[in-house]
């Protein structure tokens, strides 16, 4: 196993430190023909998915009414980068019941003054 | 036509050029030492032999010593590939790099071992009912007619052993060659356990 882990170790990106129920942008790379253009992506993170080179995380947002789910590959090279907007402080790892919420209940609270960056594993 | 002798690894997933996760099937190459070529002329046809590994002193016979040139030491796998182009001298190693212009390969490996099967799984049968009163589930059916012709023929598919066999897996796509580490990436599945022998060669349909 130690090929296939040196495989997927090289590919495995680190982006900043985000959860679930944080609000986040992300920045995608699309390409259109020939040109490459980024193109932002913000909303809601409602679950974090598996792990290694097959982690992903899901972005909930609300576009004119209409609720919007993306997927996201976590070490997707598409990825350009990923912004933190406003930290959450939630109770749950997936927050799937935001989906059947509307108005006050949809709300996330605010975690006051952020969250300390998580120590890395080196 | 190229081809070497590799070892699966097993499989994982890898980013393309267009960010597409892409499932892939490790395989290992060590150097594949040239044992012989063998020549129209002499042999009948044209072949290479290449052998990977090195056996084990007590394992080795004398016949079996006497295969290989001089300065050689014995190879644990010895595989025969017909028609090989490319440049191969006896004495000298192969590795991944004679891939770099290959985009597709087929894959040669022995299946996995999947012991006595019924006629479902070996042979795809449909089965029966399993509700409703259904007395027929699994079974294979009928084998053959009456008084003529008084026989079942053969070939008739039946239950029995099934896997452990010669398959090949064609046009394969080639995701990536590494020739520092010693291995390629294949897209999709192979035959065959972990850590079994497989031949990759170039892709027969696809070359022109």
């Amino acid at each position: 196993m130690n090929l296939i882990d040196k495989i997927q170790n090289a590919q495995i990106k680190k982006l900043p430190d985000f959860k679930v129920g944080d609000t986040i942008k992300v920045n995608f790379k699309i390409v259109e023909g020939k040109t490459e253009r980024i193109q932002a992506y913000e909303g809601l993170v409602i679950a974090i998915k598996n792990s290694g080179i097959g982690k992903t995380f899901t972005v909930r947002k609300n576009s004119y009414g209409v609720g919007v789910e993306r997927v996201f590959p976590y070490s997707s090279p598409r990825i350009d980068g990923v912004e933190i907007v406003r930290y959450g402080k939630v109770r749950r790892s997936k927050l799937y019941y935001i989906r059947d919420t509307i108005g006050k209940k949809a709300r996330i609270k605010e975690l006051i003054g952020g969250r300390k960056p998580m120590k890395s594993a080196e | 036509m190229v081809a070497l002798i590799g070892k699966k690894i097993g499989m994982t997933q890898v980013f393309d050029d267009q960010g597409v996760l892409v499932p892939v099937t490790v395989i290992a190459v060590e150097p594949n030492k040239v044992v012989k070529v063998k020549t129209a002329e002499k042999d009948g046809y044209n072949a290479v032999v290449l052998g990977v590994g090195t056996k084990k002193k007590s394992h080795i016979t004398k016949p079996y010593a006497g295969q290989f040139p001089e300065g050689m030491d014995p190879a644990v796998i010895l595989r025969e590939v017909r028609d090989f182009t490319g440049t191969a001298e006896v004495g000298t190693s192969l590795d991944v790099s004679l891939f770099e212009k290959t985009r597709f390969v087929d894959v040669i490996a022995t299946s996995k071992g999947k012991g006595f099967q019924g006629v479902m799984k070996r042979w795809n049968f449909g089965g029966g009912r399993s509700t409703h009163g259904s007395k027929f589930h699994r079974e294979p059916g009928s084998t053959g007619q009456r008084t003529y012709p008084h026989k079942t023929f053969k070939n008739r598919k039946m239950p029995g052993r099934m896997g452990r066999e010669r398959v090949t897996v064609q046009n394969l796509k080639l995701v990536r060659i590494d020739s520092e580490n010693g291995y390629m990436l294949i897209r999709g599945a192979v035959p065959g356990p972990r850590n079994c022998t497989v031949m990759v060669r170039t892709a027969i349909k696809k070359s022109k």
